[in-house]
This record gives C-alpha cells, structure tokens and sequence, in this order.
C-alpha cells in the first residue's frame, strides 16, 4: 500500500508539473498541450469510437502475429535444439538474424504482399519469432537434464516423454523468452502500423501528426504505454509468478 | 518404523520371511520367484542382474581416455538387497545408470533376468541422488506418472497413488508441491513413485546422503520394511559403510579408477538391525578398513590433479 501511495504521489507531481508548464505557455499549446487537453482528447477518441477500433485492430493482429509466432517458434526452436547441425547452422543465423530491427522487414513485406494484412502480420512474426525460437531452444538447454533422465526411467518416450515431461520442465525457461517476445512484437507492430494507412493505435498516431493534433498524439502514446504495460505487466508477471510458486523458483 | 531400535534385543533370523515376500511379488513373475526360497543351498539358476564383464570408458575434456569401469562382473539374487560401495569417482553411480539402461556401456553385458538389456525399462526403476521430481506436479501426480505412461486407467492409478502413499506415510500430502516437502519426504515420495512403477529391481544412487541422521535412520527402517513388503531386488550405491552395513545382504566394495569388485562381505545379521549395533558397527568396520586404501589413492589423485592446475 506505502508502494501505492508513493506512486500516487509521483503521478501527481509529475501532472502538476506538466499542467504548470502548460500554463506558463512557454511553447505554444499546439506543440505542448496542457493535461486537461490529452484528456479531452482521449474522452473525445473513445466517445467517436475512434479509439475503441485502433484498440480492437491493433490487438487483433498482435493475437494472430503473435500466436503464429509461438506455434512456429517452438517447431523451430525444438528442431534446432533436437539436432547438433541444425544448432551449429540454422542456430547461429538466428541470433545473427536477432540484430536486425523488425522494422527493417518491411519493405521487403510490402513488396512480398503489397500494403495489406498479410505484410503487417509478416513483420510482427518476423519480430518475435525469432526470440520465441530462441528461448524454446535456450529452455530445452538450460532445463536440469535429470528431468529427461527420470522421464525416460519411469517409462516416458517420444511425444509423451516431449508433453509430460521436456516441456513442463522448461517452462520457466520459455516463459521469459515468450515475454520478450511478445515485447517485440508490440513493436514491430505499432511501428508497421506507423507506416501502413491502415487503422490501428500506430496510424491513429500518424493521423494526430498529420492533423498537427499533439493533444492526440500524446493520448494515443499514452494508450500505447498503457496496453503494453497491461501486458507485459500484468498478463506475463502473474503467469511468472504462477509458475514461480509451483515450481518452487524463488524470485531472484 | 514400529521399533524403539534401541531396546530390540536382535531376533532369530525370520525363517518364512523370504516366503512372505515373494508372495507380495508385484503378482508377476511369480515361477521364477518360486524357485527361489525352494532351492535348498540357495544358490539361484537365474540371477534377477547379471553384469558381465561390464566396462565403461570416456574422453575427458583434455581429450584423455579415461576408463570408469574395469570388466565388473556381478549377479544379484532376486530379492536380494544389494549396497555397491567406493570412493568418490569409482563409477558406482555410472554402474547404476547403466543398469538402468540410461547409459551405454562400452562393453560387456547387463543382463536381467537373463535378458540382455538393451534401453531404459520400467522393470528397473532408479531413484537418482538428485531425486528428479516433477516439480510441475502434486506429490500424487509424481507417483502416478510411471502408470500414466504405461497408459494404466485412472481409478486404478488413484488406488495405487493412495496405497503408495499410505507405504511412506504420506497420504496427508497428495496435493502438495515438491519445494513444499522437507528433504526426507522428497525422498519417500521418490520412493513411492518408483515403488508405484512397479519395479523389480529398485536401483538408488546415495538417495539419503544429503538427509540429516536421525531423518537417516528412520528411512532405513522404512526403506527395510517396505523392501520385505515388496519384495523387489535393491541395488544401493553409498559410500557411507555403516548405511551398507545396516541394509544389505551384501556389500560389493569397488576400487578407485577404474572401478574394479575389489571385495565382497556377506552380511548375515539378522533383521531389523540398526545402525548403533556393535555387529552392525564390526562390520562397517572391516568394510571401512578395506575401503580405506582406495579412498587415500582417490584423495592422491585429487591432490595432484591441484597442484597440476
């Protein structure tokens, strides 16, 4: 509760600060608009349903990308760590391939698929399966081998001894990369958004430059914050801390 | 754990003992168990492990070929309780993990029941130093998993579960995590969840070395009468020679690199022992004399491979 408080406080200060500057018009309010303003702005995107929509578009394709990413990066990492070639070669160019910003996908999406879907949800893959193949193979490598050990001694083999028990046993190894993942995803795809006219919280963000509305600019990164923190906060912090109990993994 | 041990005057050794446990047998293989307690000298037709001329050797980081095991031949009785003991880096933990199939051997054979062995198989169960529960799984959850992979029906693992779990008196526990366990329940779960696998050969590797002592002795009185109950042959690596003293039938002493059967001792004393008697105490003492010179040529080789570095 004192944590609360204390946040509380912050955020008060950090907007009384903000509202104060505002107030002395130091720069014009186009360029640096007062809090009372973003709020406005915000009120008036969701009451247009404006901002409801980016919302709905924009997690829509992060589930889809996303989730295509999990699936094909556990096919992908298994397969690299299942097999000493595929590790030394394939292994390698993925974390070569990790230095490259998702960003730099698109225009080779936009040239594969034209300015639709499909190119959006090619750089939101292309963002995170990467790191989800790398945490599946990292998982499976840094997972107590006793744990295949006891598997295969008590009757396990094949997809069961990989279900019941490689898989259980890695998890709190996975979990971290599926968070880093879904990190990355986020923004690939806001930046992708950014340059596609195509609904979505990026280009609601374009329209507000566009219309030299900073008032939404700033309520649409607001939003932005929000959701991810939502997330990754919230979403990912509470499965860790699951897994944490039941593992019996200490918080470090 | 019915005893107070140290008012128990040792009693006569149990003629029928024997009898009763095969009759427990896992209700299987109950012809060949049969033979048993009927030949007159003792002497078995078909030992339930044979290792023959067992060798392992590996490369060390340097590139070195180091022998770990030297033609180790040995054959178990069925039901009989065994305790391999050596110095640290002998491979008696190798030698379990090879009969256990987890690990091939470079040559020789490990037959059981006079079958070569050819893999892992749930006829012998390891319990491993480390334990390796699932901790992803309730306490019942881990002693169910070797039936669940034999694809054994539902009800009939949750009886099983219950009477595992009543064996190691933890039938309070079924739904508790593993981290949630102290040390000695950790290790009676393991037992139960290998006992429930339904093994005849129990193969454990130092499982109470990381336990305190009086945790110690009362899972060797468990650990004794659960044996009589099942009936089920124990493979027992240790280095602790009083533990060997207390439990085995026999005690196989294994030499330091490559590990080579240096001696056996017959331990005939009658049953439940305990740890405090003087036979008990005499014994680990021969043991120990005998184990002594492989330990120093151990803590030789140790010393130098430090000043090497």
């Amino acid at each position: 509760m004192k944590k609360l408080a204390k946040q509380i406080i912050f955020y008060s200060v950090l907007i009384g600060v903000w509202a104060l500057l505002a107030k002395l018009r130091i720069w014009p309010p186009y360029l640096f608009p007062p809090p009372w303003g973003v709020g406005r702005a915000l009120i008036d995107g969701f009451a247009d349903h404006s901002f409801w929509i980016g919302i709905a578009v924009t997690m829509k394709r992060m589930l889809i990308g996303y989730s295509l990413s999990i699936v094909l990066g556990m096919i992908l990492g298994l397969g690299v760590s299942s097999n000493k070639f595929l590790e030394e070669t394939v292994g390698g160019l993925l974390v070569s391939l990790q230095s490259l910003p998702s960003i730099c996908w698109i225009p080779l999406a936009v040239l594969w698929f034209g300015l639709t879907e499909k190119a959006i949800l090619f750089v939101v893959l292309m963002g995170s399966l990467l790191s989800v193949t790398i945490a599946m193979e990292d998982g499976r490598k840094q997972m107590p081998k006793i744990y295949g050990m006891a598997g295969k001694n008590l009757g396990a083999k094949g997809f069961k001894l990989f279900w019941y028990v490689l898989l259980p046993a890695s998890l709190p190894f996975i979990v971290n990369g599926m968070k880093q993942g879904w990190a990355f995803a986020w923004r690939s795809l806001i930046q992708a958004e950014m340059i596609f006219l195509s609904l979505g919280l990026g280009q609601l963000l374009m329209m507000g430059r566009d219309l030299s509305d900073m008032s939404q600019v700033l309520a649409v990164m607001i939003l932005i914050i929000i959701l991810g923190f939502m997330v990754d906060g919230v979403v990912f912090r509470t499965m860790e801390r699951r897994l944490q109990d039941k593992y019996g993994l200490t918080p470090a | 754990m019915s005893a107070s041990p140290q008012n128990v005057v040792p009693p006569a050794p149990r003629v029928p003992f024997r009898g009763v446990r095969a009759n427990v047998f896992h209700g299987k293989s109950m012809s060949s168990v049969a033979e048993f307690p009927a030949s007159p000298t003792g002497e078995i037709v078909v030992p339930k492990v044979a290792l023959d001329e067992i060798s392992l050797s590996y490369r060390t980081t340097k590139g070195e070929r180091l022998l770990a095991l030297d033609k180790i031949s040995l054959e178990v009785k069925p039901g009989e309780f065994l305790c391999i003991v050596g110095p640290s880096g002998c491979g008696k933990s190798t030698l379990l993990h090879l009969i256990a199939g987890l690990n091939p051997q470079t040559s020789g054979k490990v037959l059981v029941d006079g079958t070569p062995v050819s893999g892992p198989g749930t006829d012998r169960i390891l319990i491993f130093q480390e334990l390796g529960l699932f901790p992803w799984l309730t306490v019942a959850g881990n002693v169910e998993f070797g039936m669940k992979m034999k694809g054994v029906p539902k009800a009939e693992r949750a009886e099983k579960v219950e009477h595992y779990l009543r064996l190691v008196h933890l039938s309070k526990f079924k739904n508790s995590y593993i981290h949630q366990l102290s040390g000695g329940m950790r290790q009676r779960v393991a037992l139960a969840r290998a006992l429930a696998t339904g093994p005849d050969v129990l193969l454990m590797d130092e499982p109470f070395a990381a336990l305190d002592a009086q945790t110690r002795d009362l899972l060797h009185d468990e650990l004794e009468r659960i044996w009589a109950e099942t009936g089920c042959t124990i493979i027992f690596v240790t280095h602790n020679v009083r533990e060997a003293a207390r439990l085995a039938d026999r005690v196989v002493l294994l030499t330091f690199r490559p590990g080579r059967v240096k001696e056996e001792f017959k331990v005939n004393l009658p049953r439940p022992r305990h740890m405090e008697h003087p036979d008990v105490s005499r014994m680990a003492r021969n043991i120990l004399d005998c184990l002594r010179e492989e330990i120093n040529k151990s803590l030789e080789v140790e010393y130098a491979d430090e000043k090497a570095r």
